[in-house]
């Protein structure tokens, strides 16, 4: 695995926004990558923030897992390229 | 949910700023009154909001820098191109009232039944300090005698944060050993490591895989990735090597650092 560059967070950094989405802690559920099958913990997974939201990628094969949007006060969320997420 | 009581949903809520510590000339901790806060765990990180007159919202993620049972704080360092840190290390009273939300967050954190009693290694690049002195502060509280090495890579020791607290609790025979790295400025005389952590580093400082060592790492990006890479290399299960990235620049970020 490459490292990660400065100013690539990690899941942790949007705990916070994601019990807003999901009503529950979510940085220790556990995702599949739908690309490469990598699993791994939210809270490991590189996190990419910029003023729009937050992009999670897979850790190993760079698939966007999730994305997050605040749109006019409401998150649209895109989870697309998650096999599962629990 | 067997047992507990139903999970309040997580809000926004209005805190008061009821004490302020100057750490160093650039970093601060705030203790805040929250009337409705449901108590915390060591490790966890709480987010705070500012609303400008214009409606313009800046949200940011601060570590909780208090041990579970004691008042709500947090350690903030000031990026002088920050839209967060410099109200609240510079322009911010006592009595004053911001927006948070927290706890936040199940997996950078130190519960003693839950985590087992093998050894702690907690490593620290700057502001990364900050919830692993939450874990050692939880266990000098709950009286626990897990042996921790803490690595705290900082520029120079002016940049030190809780330079006192961590002075005081470095005692060997309570089990705690503090290690600096004084990656770009030694005082005279200094002995100890001074520069950025590197596998050798690791090697003399972790503890070995035998029995059983958690670690937790807390840094800017490359740090971070720099510790882990060298403890998986040295034989730690990644599982046991819990970490939490921040950013320098940019958005919103962890640990008193902020990423715009």
């Amino acid at each position: 695995m490459e490292a990660l560059e400065d100013g690539v967070l990690d899941g942790n950094a949007i705990g916070g926004m994601l019990i807003e989405v999901f009503g529950a802690e979510m940085t220790t559920a556990v995702g599949i990558c739908g690309v490469c099958g990598t699993r791994g913990q939210v809270a490991e997974m590189p996190v990419y923030q910029g003023r729009m939201g937050s992009v999670v990628r897979c850790r190993v094969c760079d698939n966007v897992l999730m994305v997050f949007v605040e749109v006019r006060g409401i998150t649209c969320v895109d989870l697309s390229g998650l096999a599962s997420l629990s | 949910m067997e047992g507990t009581a139903v999970r309040r949903r997580l809000t926004w809520q209005t805190a008061t700023v009821g004490a302020v510590i100057d750490e160093t000339s650039k970093v601060r901790t705030l203790s805040l009154d929250v009337p409705d806060w449901g108590g915390h765990q060591a490790g966890q990180h709480l987010d705070i909001a500012l609303t400008a007159e214009d409606g313009y919202r800046a949200e940011r993620s601060y570590s909780i820098a208090s041990a579970p049972g004691e008042p709500v704080a947090i350690t903030v360092e000031r990026l002088d191109d920050g839209e967060v840190s410099p109200y609240l290390t510079q322009d911010v009273q006592i009595g004053d009232e911001i927006e948070v939300r927290g706890p936040i967050g199940g997996y950078f954190i130190w519960d003693p039944p839950v985590s087992g009693d093998g050894p702690l290694l907690l490593a620290a690049g700057g502001s990364g300090v900050v919830p692993l002195r939450a874990i050692l502060r939880h266990r000098d509280l709950v009286g626990s005698s897990v042996p921790v090495h803490l690595l705290y890579s900082v520029r120079s020791q002016a940049e030190v944060i809780y330079r006192s607290e961590l002075d005081h609790l470095n005692q060997e025979a309570d089990g705690v050993n503090v290690i600096y790295t004084l990656t770009r400025q030694q005082p005279p005389g200094w002995t100890g490591y001074a520069r950025r952590v590197d596998q050798q580093m690791m090697a003399e400082v972790a503890w070995p895989v035998a029995p059983g060592p958690l670690a937790y790492v807390c840094g800017p990006t490359n740090f971070v990735e720099a510790v882990a890479s060298d403890l998986v290399a040295l034989g730690y299960p990644p599982q046991r090597v819990k970490t939490e990235r921040f950013g320098a620049t940019g958005t919103p970020l962890l640990s008193g650092l902020e990423v715009v």
